[in-house]
């Protein structure tokens, strides 16, 4: 064994700009903080219904702003592509399931997860009036 | 860390990934919806207000914000690392900490309600 080992120096804050898997890695790590903001988001909300009729139309008075729609817009988008569309993708090899000697293929797993995005997704904006 | 207990933590970043994926993208349509000014049906007070009050509306709000907050919170933990943050036992104490506080902040809202 050599005494001075080679060691390639990695950049312990800024590897993941080395490679295109690295880089979508990261993208999609960070989603993390989308979700941790609109729970904040949300939960100011619940704040504001707890609050009464008036803290609530305070506060849907405060949401309309052209500003944080084109940044709601942006985080749509962003939120779809990198949590819930890499999510799906990535079930069947995270939650494989077994069927006796068998696993159900892995199509079938994230087209399930599609097709309850869609319903639930449906069910609520029924249920809200959306649409 | 024992493999029981890293289950059921993962277990629960794992529900929490799936509710979010599913639910957030309409979570932040009705976000877009307000700051456009358009505010629907569901989302005036008596109705919102209603369904916060019933014990369906209470349990899914409950279930939905927690979770999300729990997987939110291990995969910061996750992305300190990351970034190159390795002191991992003080910031998984932060994350899960925070997680905690909002979980329960949620609940009293709640309550409240």
């Amino acid at each position: 064994m050599s005494r001075r080992p080679y060691i390639r120096p990695v950049s312990k804050t800024t590897w993941y700009f080395r490679s295109g898997r690295y880089k979508r890695y990261i993208l999609r790590e960070i989603t993390c903080l989308l979700v941790g903001l609109y729970c904040v988001l949300t939960i100011r909300a619940l704040a504001a219904l707890a609050a009464g009729p008036e803290g609530w139309n305070v506060f849907l008075s405060a949401q309309r702003s052209p500003g944080l729609a084109g940044l709601h817009a942006v985080m749509l988008v962003y939120f779809l592509v990198y949590m819930t569309f890499d999510w799906f993708k990535l079930a069947p090899k995270a939650m494989p399931v077994q069927l006796g000697e068998k696993k159900l293929p892995d199509r079938a797993i994230v087209i399930a997860h599609y097709g309850l995005w869609i319903l639930v997704s449906l069910m609520l904006f029924r249920l809200l009036g959306v649409i | 860390m024992a493999i029981a207990k890293k289950a059921f933590v993962w277990g629960l970043f794992a529900a929490g990934g799936t509710v979010a994926a599913i639910v957030f993208p309409v979570l932040i349509v009705l976000f877009l919806l307000l700051s456009l000014g358009r505010v629907p049906e569901g989302l005036q007070f008596g109705s919102i207000h209603a369904f916060a009050q019933s014990w369906v509306g209470k349990s899914g709000l409950f279930l939905v914000l927690s979770l999300s907050l729990w997987h939110s919170a291990h995969r910061l933990r996750t992305v300190f690392h990351d970034f190159g943050v390795r002191s991992d036992a003080l910031v998984a104490k932060a994350v899960y900490l925070a997680a905690l506080v909002g979980t329960l902040i949620t609940a009293l809202f709640l309550f409240k309600m």
